[in-house]
């Protein structure tokens, strides 16, 4: 897939954090074969510079790093994160997130909307975490945004895909538009579903992260993630309400 | 002498210009990035900008994210 012109060779991003340690961080995405992967910005104490170490493992995983700007509630803390992540990190990628108030984490699409088109037009190239709604992506898409990353479901939750249709309505609505499922998956078959509706990518974290096994979990996402790109390419069966047989009727004994 | 709130805790510096005051702090060859009253400062701006009392110094590095 290809992403803000750069040729990507995982459909499975992942997040860093909240791993038992860096190491099993390496291993998972190692494991996964995975190439992109986010990152954050925090307060960083001189003593202890655990940013500098956190810093040293993701260079020497050789992935592409994903700025967000997480926890950010205004279109100011945003726009000033991002510039602070472009710097840090050398890359103009970001993935933008303005919150909303509350215990869902969910989108302020008002304010994810302002702050895309100051930074579109300031050059960075804006992974916008959204919601499903066809207005806002046209707004975000309108604004320069070339990719989308709507929720699952909230952040964190594990829940899977709370509303396929919309994601699927969001598919049909922008058939050339990378799309990426972002936040709330907690299995590979959330993945694999998503995959199977034609998205193009899904990042995960928690679930990852906080499995027992996180290694063996990042695979067996990496290999739902496949799974479900390849159902989608191979046109699954049209859906029915009432039963069909598969065997023939025609030569059917006693009838 | 001037107080910053430096990363949310109030500190008392002698430098009067950023670079300066990161030397100051210990964040010698560090890899941050700083704002200054919310507003971003680029790396080559920090020699420059100087620091008033009661300004709001965020120093950032990179961290885990999902």
């Amino acid at each position: 897939m290809q992403v803000y012109d750069i040729e990507l060779g995982s459909r499975l991003w992942l997040g860093s954090a909240r791993y038992p340690s860096p190491a099993i961080l390496s291993e998972a995405v190692r494991g996964a074969d995975c190439d992109v992967v986010t990152v954050s910005l925090r307060r960083e104490n001189a003593r202890a510079g655990a940013g500098q170490a956190f810093w040293s493992l993701i260079r020497d995983l050789g992935v592409r790093v994903l700025p967000n700007t997480a926890g950010c509630h205004s279109v100011n803390e945003a726009v000033t994160t991002a510039q602070m992540a472009r710097e840090l990190f050398g890359t103009r990628w970001i993935k933008l997130e303005v919150l909303g108030e509350g215990e869902l984490l969910q989108p302020d699409v008002f304010g994810l909307v302002e702050a895309a088109r100051i930074l579109c037009d300031d050059g960075f190239d804006v992974f916008p975490y959204t919601t499903a709604d066809l207005g806002v992506a046209d707004r975000l898409l309108e604004a320069g945004c070339r990719v989308l990353m709507p929720w699952g479901a909230p952040i964190g939750s594990g829940r899977g895909l709370s509303d396929p249709f919309a994601l699927r309505a969001l598919r049909a609505r922008f058939p050339d538009v990378p799309l990426v499922v972002d936040a709330g998956l907690g299995l590979p078959s959330h993945a694999a579903a998503a995959m199977e509706l034609g998205f193009d990518a899904v990042l995960a974290n928690t679930a990852v992260a906080l499995a027992s096994d996180p290694v063996r979990m990042a695979r067996a996402f990496a290999d739902a993630v496949r799974a479900g790109h390849a159902a989608h390419a191979a046109g699954p069966m049209p859906v029915r309400d009432f039963a069909e047989p598969s065997t023939p009727v025609i030569g059917q004994a006693w009838r | 002498m001037i107080q910053l709130q430096v990363n949310g805790e109030s500190r008392a510096i002698e430098a009067t210009k950023l670079a300066q005051a990161l030397l100051e702090l210990g964040y010698h060859e560090a890899h941050v990035t700083t704002a200054l009253n919310g507003v971003f400062v680029a790396a080559g701006q920090r020699a420059a900008q100087r620091l008033c009392e009661g300004d709001a110094l965020e120093i950032l590095a990179p961290m885990q994210g999902g």
